[in-house]
């Protein structure tokens, strides 16, 4: 019986592929560009520069705590967060604090149990959403640390979620999930690697008194653990698990020496995957949070939040999938991972329906089928959609087969298992099962086994 | 021929060929190379023109050093940004230039606009064009004192609260105040980012309401800017309308008996004019004073934290004394478990001032009171009150805080020490065109007691 109770938060980047970055108009497409070259008096905090939000990031912000199931605040507003970095040139950043664009939501994570178990769902509560900008870069080389602010001022989403975890396994379908919806919304690319979508997990372990008991959601029935430790640099989903894995370790060993760990920021090293102190709480920047006076109040009415409309999102579609065109979990969740090949899958249904139909071809479930071809991918789903039925249309059509070709082979086999041909004269007529199997064998699958089977029960009947 | 014309006049002689625009840029710069010296009015001077046109109409303006202007020097009187040459421009001089003006040269200031004297000048003060042992006020003390002397026919300023009507009275000018969000901030270096205005300093009303009509606007650079129409301040002067003006006890308190005779000779005349005078409740200007001290310094410390060392050269130990201070203050007022105590509450006091000015703005159009508690004093005795801005500026706080538009010009001189003496209309929100008129029509009928004429003539060519 576990003692140890893991605690789990997360902080959630996400950058905005706005064309225009968050507070000027600046291109937002940075990617390996010439350091310094995407920017102007506003991204480089210059004297006098002032920002203008963009509109663009604070519609999809607000997209995106939809999709969360979140509350869209009526009133939000930006906020100055001070702290100093060389990659951060107003010496502030321009964040949001305590009225944030949205606010408690969920995520449920999409698994096999829950068309057949709805009651074993999964769910982990959005706490807020909100907007702010990104900062520059550094990079250090041997001559001196230089700083590029192409990156600077790009929009960024800030979602963090309630301690609602316990291990690394949901953290990591939790990101899946995020991730997936995030691109459903074509808001961002969400990439861990190329760090359009970065996220820090804190992780606090409550000692909990062998009667202890906690429902089935995972709250915490009693008081969170007074401690807690933020794990920054992580850049994969796979560190993501080990980053975890190995710091709830090690703080249950320090608990289980009757200490307690130190409030802290750690760093990962992907390499020895360990995490690593950087940063005492103690030592924490007081941000000094106060209203961005440069930017007025954000209003917003329930009519214009009404029109930001949200497209169909993954459980939805996966349910659909299941419900209406009736194939499995396993091939509608891989299908519905992501949205073009969603899309894809859709056309490929809906065209395939017509072309069989003119060519009078029956065939059980097609849907499942073509499911089927596309994630097993007999056939590329690099192919256009055309090509892709065509294809489709010849592996299912009823095989021409030569005749007389298999009516020799199974002559041969017939003459060559006279044992079982009298046993199913017999009456055995399981016999004729291994009469079917040889001459397929025999044919190279050439011809289908319920043909060969008519044949053969013609020709032992002659 | 020149000497005290103000920009509409400079323009006419211009444009009916008396005189070409070559001459008059030059005539300015000759009496800058005369008299700057001795008043350290403009920290850069900028003689690069190239005109094709000699009668284009090109004017020539002064502009404080904490707007940016591409390609000349701007400092905000600051060590720290001793060499930066910003590389863009500002939108209130993008306007101007976009309007044919000349940029003589970029004016002294309190270091980062905070003072109310120009002393805190890291380039030194400048003297008051009256008495050179006095200050012009501040922090646009530069830009008030270049029109004073006539170093410039006009200058731009800015105000966070007080900054261009206090220097304005106290060497003899018209100083325009907009209501907050009129003009652009765009390009200006922050001070307290939710009471900065940009604003003209004039040598009449005409000019003020020819600058501000050109500058105000919305601006796309400037989320803070109003989409208000922008009215022809100018022609707006013409028609003489008469106004409901309130004046209160509460803006009398402890004043200059010459401020105070001013004063009661200003309603006399207005009551002769046809305009009523009407006695009004406010609240004390003295509660402005705490929510503006702890507003600004929590904006300034802020607003300078990005001279970090790591751009513009010089680093933090540049920043003089008075920067320090309100850059503590602020962090103070800002920091965790004081923030709902000090800021949060000076916010809401903020919104009962605005509340009271809304309540009188029912039953007045305007708001007469004195500009300042006294006339200029001699530089060097602000160094013993560290909140010396504050008291001077007292009368010009409310207005501030509320972001209401004021005017100050001068009526009169201090018996004693012929001192300006200035005066003030404070209108409501967006309504510059009626305290234009109304100084304009005070202008017509008092020719400001001839104070700005004698200002010039103090400068002869």
């Amino acid at each position: 019986m576990n003692k140890y109770k893991p605690f789990i938060g997360l902080e959630i980047h996400i950058e905005l592929k706005t064309s225009c970055k968050m507070f000027c108009q600046c291109s937002s497409y940075y990617f390996e560009k010439d350091p310094n070259t995407q920017v102007c008096p506003v991204c480089l905090g210059l004297p006098g520069a002032l920002p203008v939000p963009n509109k663009k990031a604070i519609e999809w912000t607000i997209l995106i705590g939809k999709a969360l199931n979140c509350r869209i605040n009526y009133f939000s507003k930006f906020d100055r967060k001070h702290y100093f970095y060389p990659d951060l040139p107003k010496g502030y950043q321009i964040s949001q604090y305590d009225d944030p664009i949205a606010v408690n939501g969920w995520v449920e994570i999409i698994d096999k149990n829950l068309i057949s178990n709805p009651s074993t769902k999964k769910i982990f509560r959005i706490r807020r959403v909100h907007l702010e900008e990104d900062t520059g870069k550094l990079i250090h080389s041997k001559n001196g640390t230089l700083i590029d602010f192409n990156r600077s001022g790009v929009p960024l989403v800030e979602i963090v979620t309630e301690p609602d975890f316990d291990n690394s396994e949901d953290v990591k379908k939790f990101l899946e999930e995020l991730q997936v919806i995030i691109r459903y919304l074509n808001v961002s690319d969400a990439d861990m690697e190329k760090g359009t979508m970065r996220m820090e997990p804190n992780i606090s372990i409550l000692v909990q008194e062998s009667n202890f008991k906690i429902n089935n959601q995972n709250r915490p029935s009693k008081k969170l653990p007074n401690y807690k430790v933020e794990i920054k640099n992580i850049n994969s989903f796979r560190f993501v698990k080990h980053a975890i894995d190995y710091e709830i370790k090690r703080q249950i060993e320090i608990l289980k020496e009757g200490k307690l760990p130190i409030q802290e920021t750690r760093g990962f090293d992907e390499k020895k995957g360990i995490t690593y102190s950087q940063r005492k709480k103690e030592e924490a920047a007081d941000y000094r949070y106060f209203p961005e006076p440069d930017i007025p109040p954000l209003v917003f009415s329930q009519d214009y939040i009404n029109s930001i409309n949200l497209p169909e999102l993954p459980l939805e579609k996966i349910k659909r999938y299941i419900n209406s065109f009736g194939i499995r979990f396993d091939e509608a969740f891989i299908l519905t991972r992501d949205i073009n090949l969603a899309n894809y899958f859709e056309k490929i249904i809906s065209k395939f329906k017509t072309e069989a139909s003119k060519l009078n071809l029956k065939i059980n479930n097609p849907n499942q089928i073509i499911a089927n071809y596309i994630v097993n991918k007999k056939i590329s789903c690099k192919l256009s959609v055309d090509d892709f039925i065509n294809k489709l249309i010849e592996n299912l059509k009823p095989k021409e087969f030569d005749k007389k070709l298999l009516e020799e082979i199974i002559n041969k086999v017939l003459k060559n298992n006279q044992k079982a041909v009298l046993d199913y004269k017999k009456g055995k007529t399981n016999a004729i099962m291994f009469l079917v199997g040889q001459v397929i064998k025999e044919i190279k699958g050439k011809a289908e086994a319920k043909i060969i089977k008519e044949n053969i029960e013609k020709m032992i009947k002659e | 021929m020149l000497l005290g014309k103000s920009l509409v006049e400079i323009s006419k002689l211009i444009e009916n060929r008396y005189i070409s625009n070559k001459e008059v840029i030059d005539y300015f710069l000759k009496r800058i190379n005369k008299y700057n010296s001795k008043i350290n009015a403009y920290l850069t001077i900028n003689a690069d023109y190239k005109f094709d046109n000699l009668y284009k109409s090109i004017l020539p303006i002064a502009v404080k050093d904490n707007f940016c202007t591409q390609g000349i020097k701007t400092t905000a009187a600051s060590k720290v940004l001793e060499n930066f040459i910003p590389p863009y421009e500002s939108t209130v001089t993008k306007r101007l230039l976009d309007a044919s003006f000349f940029i003589l040269g970029k004016t002294n200031m309190d270091a980062w606009a905070h003072g109310s004297s120009t002393e805190t000048s890291d380039f030194g003060p400048t003297k008051n064009p009256w008495d050179f042992l006095r200050s012009p006020g501040g922090s646009s003390g530069g830009s008030a004192a270049v029109v004073s002397s006539y170093l410039a026919p006009a200058a731009i300023g800015s105000e966070t609260a007080g900054s261009i009507r206090q220097p304005a009275a106290w060497s003899g000018v018209i100083g325009l105040k907009p209501t907050y969000g009129r003009v652009s901030r765009y390009g200006l270096i922050a001070m307290a980012s939710s009471l900065d205005c940009p604003g003209p300093l004039t040598l009449t009303t005409e000019d003020a309401a020819f600058i501000l009509k050109i500058i105000a606007g919305k601006d796309k650079f400037d989320a803070t800017s109003s989409n208000d129409r922008v009215p022809d301040y100018v022609s707006n002067l013409k028609n003489k309308k008469k106004f409901i003006i309130g004046v209160t006890d509460e803006y009398l308190n402890g004043i200059n008996d010459d401020f105070r005779s001013a004063f009661y000779q200003l309603v006399n005349i207005l009551e002769k004019m046809g305009h009523k005078i009407k006695k009004i409740n406010l609240l004390s200007p003295k509660y402005s004073i705490s929510v503006y001290t702890i507003i600004q310094r929590a904006e300034v410390c802020s607003n300078l934290a990005r001279y970090d060392g790591i751009r513009y050269g010089n680093n933090r130990s540049f920043f003089g004394s008075e920067a320090k201070r309100r850059i503590m203050l602020g962090t103070y007022v800002l920091s965790y478990g004081y923030y709902d105590s000090y800021y949060k509450k000076a916010q809401k006091v903020r919104t009962l001032i605005i509340e009271d000015f809304k309540r009188v703005f029912k039953e007045v159009d305007m708001i007469l009171a004195p500009t300042t508690p006294i006339a200029s004093l001699k530089l060097g005795e602000f160094e013993k009150y560290p909140f010396f801005g504050e008291m001077m500026d007292v009368l010009n706080e409310p207005a501030a805080i509320a972001g209401i538009c004021a005017i100050s010009f001068p009526f009169g001189l201090t018996k004693k020490d012929n001192l300006p003496i200035g005066l003030q209309l404070m209108g409501r929100w967006f309504e510059e065109e009626n305290i234009l008129n109304l100084t304009f029509q005070i202008e017509k009928e008092t020719d400001f007691l001839g104070v700005i004429k004698k200002g010039v003539n103090n400068y002869p060519d």
